[in-house]
């Protein structure tokens, strides 16, 4: 395949440990408009950022994926509900102090709802 | 008609068979999803406890990475993947450009540090084909649900449609058949009892003209008019 220069990039909503890791695996980056792709949920940020933030990824053509820590995307769960598209994607993923439960992740709920309706046919 | 109904169920019987193969791929997609899932727990786990390691060893670091962002290392680009002639958008990640946090952890922890990059480069991958197998899914149902509908459509609308048209062509054929084999009985019945009536006429005049015998006979010869 050719090289591929305009790559697409993964976002990341998450708590500090999670961003700095992710950060660490090499998916940060600073735009023109020194818009990181990344957001820090502290203690006292408010839902209605979160959203905010969140739509703007969803938003912007240059990201593929959207990693969310499962806390905070049970925060905005009817934002992830509500998008539909295939690109982004949306990532649930665990947060260190809140282990991952299969049953809140949208996806997943989803999938299950299939199974069952398939297994009833 | 007939090859409208035998279009109708060569697309009925084709998209029924797309929708299978989709199916089967749907089924192979969700339970790729639960494996990955699951193993995505495990990944994050370690990663995470390997930056709880590094922070000890090292402090808080986390500013210094947090604001020391320029350009993306690992990116993200997507292949398109046939399925049934339903393209998937397939991510593949790969790294480019330099290592942003390369100084980082020079002074200290500098090998915790690296475990923790490889570990959440582990994650990103893990990432990555995960986010391709889930947009796969949410795309593949989507066109499960269409193709479905269309089979349901064809199967309950339009090839009922098709074959009750026929069926009244059909029917209204046999009746004009009927009335028209009637129509010729009745004329054939008609044809008969005229026949007959002139017949018996014929008959009748005969036997006058028996009666009058001679020809050589009679003075008047009455002209014989025959009306039918």
């Amino acid at each position: 395949m050719a090289h591929a220069a305009r790559g697409k990039l993964v976002a990341v909503i998450g708590d500090e440990d999670t961003c700095t890791g992710f950060l660490l695996g090499g998916i940060g980056e600073m735009n023109k408009a020194r818009k990181p792709n990344f957001m820090v949920v502290e203690k006292d940020t408010s839902v209605h950022d979160i959203e905010e933030r969140f739509n703007a990824f969803l938003n912007r053509s240059d990201i593929a994926i959207i990693l969310i820590n499962q806390n905070y995307a049970e925060l905005i769960r009817h934002a992830i509900d509500n998008h539909s598209k295939p690109i982004p994607a949306i990532l649930e993923i665990p947060s260190k102090d809140c282990p991952y439960d299969p049953n809140k992740d949208s996806i997943l709920r989803r999938a299950k709802g299939m199974f069952s309706a398939e297994d009833f046919r | 008609m007939k090859a409208r109904l035998k279009g109708a169920e060569k697309g009925h019987s084709l998209l029924k068979k797309k929708a299978d193969a989709l199916t089967l791929r749907f089924r192979q997609i969700l339970k790729k999803i639960i494996e990955t899932k699951s193993l995505m727990g495990e990944v994050m786990k370690n990663a995470s406890l390997s930056l709880a390691e590094t922070k000890f060893a090292m402090g808080d670091f986390s500013h210094n990475v947090l604001q020391n962002v320029t350009k993306a290392q690992t990116k993200v680009r997507s292949r398109k993947d046939n399925v049934a002639g339903v393209t998937l958008p397939v991510f593949e990640h790969f790294t480019d450009g330099a290592d942003t946090y390369e100084l980082t952890g020079l002074s200290r922890g500098g090998q915790q540090l690296d475990k923790v990059k490889k570990n959440f480069a582990k994650a990103v991958e893990l990432m990555v084909e995960l986010a391709s197998l889930q947009t796969s899914f949410v795309t593949l149902d989507e066109v499960i649900k269409i193709t479905n509908r269309r089979v349901n459509a064809i199967e309950y609308v339009i090839i009922p449609r098709i074959s009750n048209t026929i069926a009244d062509i059909i029917s209204e054929l046999d009746e004009m058949e009927r009335e028209e084999f009637y129509r010729l009985k009745k004329i054939q019945e008609k044809k008969k009892i005229a026949r007959a009536k002139a017949e018996l006429r014929v008959k009748e005049a005969g036997m006058e003209h028996d009666d009058a015998g001679n020809l050589i006979d009679d003075d008047i010869d009455e002209d014989l008019l025959f009306d039918s």
